[in-house]
């Protein structure tokens, strides 16, 4: 069924690669017109602040809908079923979290990054050099593993296959080719748009994925008469893992027979997994600065509740797609493009298109499919590198270095700065990386959001005992817990699958550390606030009282 | 736009730090504590309440496949149901929670705000433009 004769293959490319120009030209249109009326810090690291609920929805949707989360979601529920279902399930219940603990106070109290609510009643220097590091760490982690799977997805997106070429590439070739693209993309987005040309695009994107996987999903279900019931059968039956493809154990918490010790450490590791998951979110850099494009405290609150009802309603779409990959593609075309199953998604769009339209039609709606999972990757990088130079230049170089001392323009000109250094870096890391197995650096930044950034916001924004030594040992405590721990684990080494086979150091059982390193966190940020005498009450007075009300809050630019 | 000119020149790092008695005074004002009240009132029990329907579903997922493999009509089992209702669970509380914020606290943070506010402009116009 895949890729089914070579003049449709063929024509098929080249509808992809139009669309993915389209995609670019667009992309760069928008980037350009949003830079022409910014020129402040807020502009750049805040949008200007004047985005409305629903446009900072889509952009939280966007953010958050990687292709990671697309192809990666859709391709686990083809292979592995239920479990699929069951990670998508995390990811989203953590937004209530951001919703009823963050969203709002955060918007009130801070002004462009969380280094600002984490600082504001402590020492600036060491707290916001800890949030720096913290924000830097866990968005390149997750920037790699975007960045790689991004090469191997646009190799796979265009249909090249190992030991094939289009256009002169080979499939290595196009993986480097394809890191590069995106890498520069994002930098120019960054750089030129600010974060209003970044909203912008991350909005565009929103659109696209939500309508392309819609239409996929109603075709899909159309093919069985909307009768999910049997879409589920049919893809159970396919998978030849029978009603075991309907229930959790196949990919997490998998039961090895005669190993009760092990056994009893993948299901510990699985619910260390959903741990991450659930708080990492509201721990996620690049998500809570997403707080600060709209107006107000209220405007932030919607636009959460618009960014679950978007995310909700795409995680359930994605079972459709799963299942429906898994019934109509079937598991041996799908592991034989992709062992993860990243593809399985636009493989379906190809069947299905093909079911209702014939082989012009599948044709058209793999490019559609393929495209939408293109801006995927290039709006959630984006919306990475964004994160972390307003970071660099506003907590590190602003705070730290010039002491709070540089004005916007200089402020401005450091993050581009730092846009085109971080987009730089990570083309190289990503290029080397990708012949590693980096898959595991997106839960690893989930876990590092949950175990670093989450216990110190929540503390500086409700203990009033919290002080300067309580933060950041909280910091590098969660920090240095979550990546030692894995570090340590079974993905670095001892296994065939590891980042390093040959060898052999890891003592810890589980690949997701965050059951282990989300109470050490805590633990060190409490200990570490009772080990120093510092105590600011006013200081927390003030910060609450602002978080609470309002007041003082970063106001909307007026243009 | 009209550059914000008070962005351009010295931009403190951070929102204004200073303690401000009005602040201060504003903490220990019984309306304040009144919204405190309400806000953490929801937000603490709902927030434990949800990551513990979250936790028992994990568990159930890791530790107790038997149940949530019985099947319930046609391929329907208890997994499946169970993990629908976290979408619906999410989205309810996430309309409670909205609901709530515009009952019973946002009229208050806007009073409170306000007053805040317009003693903050009163402020500047003696300190002069910062």
């Amino acid at each position: 069924m895949m890729l089914a004769q070579e003049a449709v293959n063929e024509s098929g490319r080249l509808v992809t690669l139009v669309l993915f120009g389209l995609m670019v030209a667009a992309t760069l249109g928008i980037t350009v017109w949003a830079s022409r009326r910014s020129y402040s810090a807020a502009d750049f690291h805040s949008g200007g602040r004047g985005f409305s609920p629903l446009q900072n929805g889509l952009a939280i949707g966007s953010d958050y809908m990687s292709a990671a989360s697309f192809l990666g979601i859709a391709g686990l529920i083809a292979l592995a079923g239920y479990d699929g279902f069951l990670y998508s399930i995390g990811f989203l219940v953590a937004w209530l979290v951001a919703l009823l603990l963050v969203a709002e106070l955060l918007r009130n109290s801070g002004r462009y990054t969380m280094g600002d609510v984490l600082s504001y009643r402590m020492q600036q220097r060491p707290v916001r050099t800890a949030a720096a590091v913290s924000t830097l760490t866990v968005s390149i982690f997750y920037l790699l593993a975007q960045m790689v799977g991004a090469g191997a997805l646009i190799a796979l997106l265009l249909g090249i296959q190992e030991g094939q070429t289009f256009l002169g590439m080979d499939a290595a070739t196009a993986k480097i080719v394809g890191i590069v693209v995106v890498g520069l993309l994002m930098t120019v987005y960054v750089t030129i748009g600010g974060m209003k040309g970044t909203t912008w695009v991350q909005i565009v994107k929103a659109v696209i994925l939500m309508s392309g996987a819609a239409l996929l999903t109603v075709l899909t279900l159309s093919l069985y008469g909307f009768n999910l019931g049997a879409l589920m059968s049919d893809a159970a039956d396919a998978s030849g893992q029978g009603a075991a493809f309907l229930e959790p154990g196949l990919r997490y918490g998998v039961e090895v027979a005669g190993d009760p010790v092990q056994t009893m450490w993948n299901k510990l590791d699985m619910v260390s997994l959903s741990m991450a998951l659930v708080l990492g979110t509201a721990g996620l850099p690049h998500i809570l600065i997403r707080f600060y494009t709209v107006p107000d405290s209220q405007s932030a609150r919607k636009s959460v509740n618009w960014g679950i009802g978007l995310i909700g309603t795409f995680y359930l779409m994605t079972l459709v797609l799963g299942f429906g990959a898994a019934a109509l593609v079937g598991r041996e075309a799908i592991t034989a493009q992709n062992a993860a199953g990243n593809t399985a998604a636009p493989q379906l769009a190809e069947t299905v298109g093909q079911a209702v339209g014939g082989n012009l039609a599948g044709s058209v709606l793999l490019a559609l499919i393929a495209s939408a999972a293109f801006a995927a990757i290039l709006s959630t990088v984006a919306g990475l590198v964004i994160a972390s130079s307003s970071s660099l230049a506003h907590d590190f170089y602003n705070s730290v270095l010039r002491k709070g001392k540089a004005p916007g323009r200089e402020e401005v000109r450091v993050a581009k700065l730092s846009a085109l250094g971080i987009g730089a870096v990570s083309i190289v890391l990503a290029i080397f990386a990708q012949s590693l197995n980096v898959a595991f650096l997106v839960a690893l930044a989930f876990a590092i959001a949950a175990s670093a950034n989450l216990p110190t916001l929540l503390l500086s924004l409700f203990w009033k005992r919290f002080n300067t030594a309580g933060a950041v040992a909280g910091i590098y405590g969660g920090l240095i817990s979550a990546v030692g721990l894995v570090f340590f684990s079974p993905v670095v080494s001892g296994r065939e699958t590891a980042l390093i086979p040959g060898a052999d150091f890891a003592w810890f059982p589980m690949p997701n550390p965050a059951l282990v390193s989300v109470p050490l966190g805590l633990l060190c940020a409490v200990v570490g606030t009772f080990m120093s005498k510092e105590r600011d009450f006013d200081k927390f007075a003030m910060l609450q009282v602002r978080a609470l009300t309002g007041a003082g809050a970063e106001k909307a630019s007026d243009h | 736009m009209t550059t914000d000119s008070k962005n351009q020149g010295s931009d403190p790092p951070g929102p204004d730090q200073d303690v401000n008695p009005a602040y201060l005074a504003m903490h220990s004002d019984p309306r304040f504590l009144a919204l405190k009240r309400s806000l953490y009132s929801f937000i603490f029990p709902m927030s434990i309440a949800f990551l513990a329907w979250y936790l028992l579903y994990v568990l159930m997922s890791a530790f107790g496949r038997d149940f949530m493999g019985t099947v319930l009509f046609g391929s329907t089992n208890v997994a499946l149901v169970f993990g629908v209702l976290q979408f619906v669970s999410t989205f309810g509380i996430a309309i409670l929670y909205t609901r709530y914020a515009r009952k019973k606290l946002d009229a208050q943070a806007t009073e409170l705000r306000d007053e805040l506010v317009k003693g903050d402009a009163r402020q500047k116009n003696q300190e002069g433009t910062r």
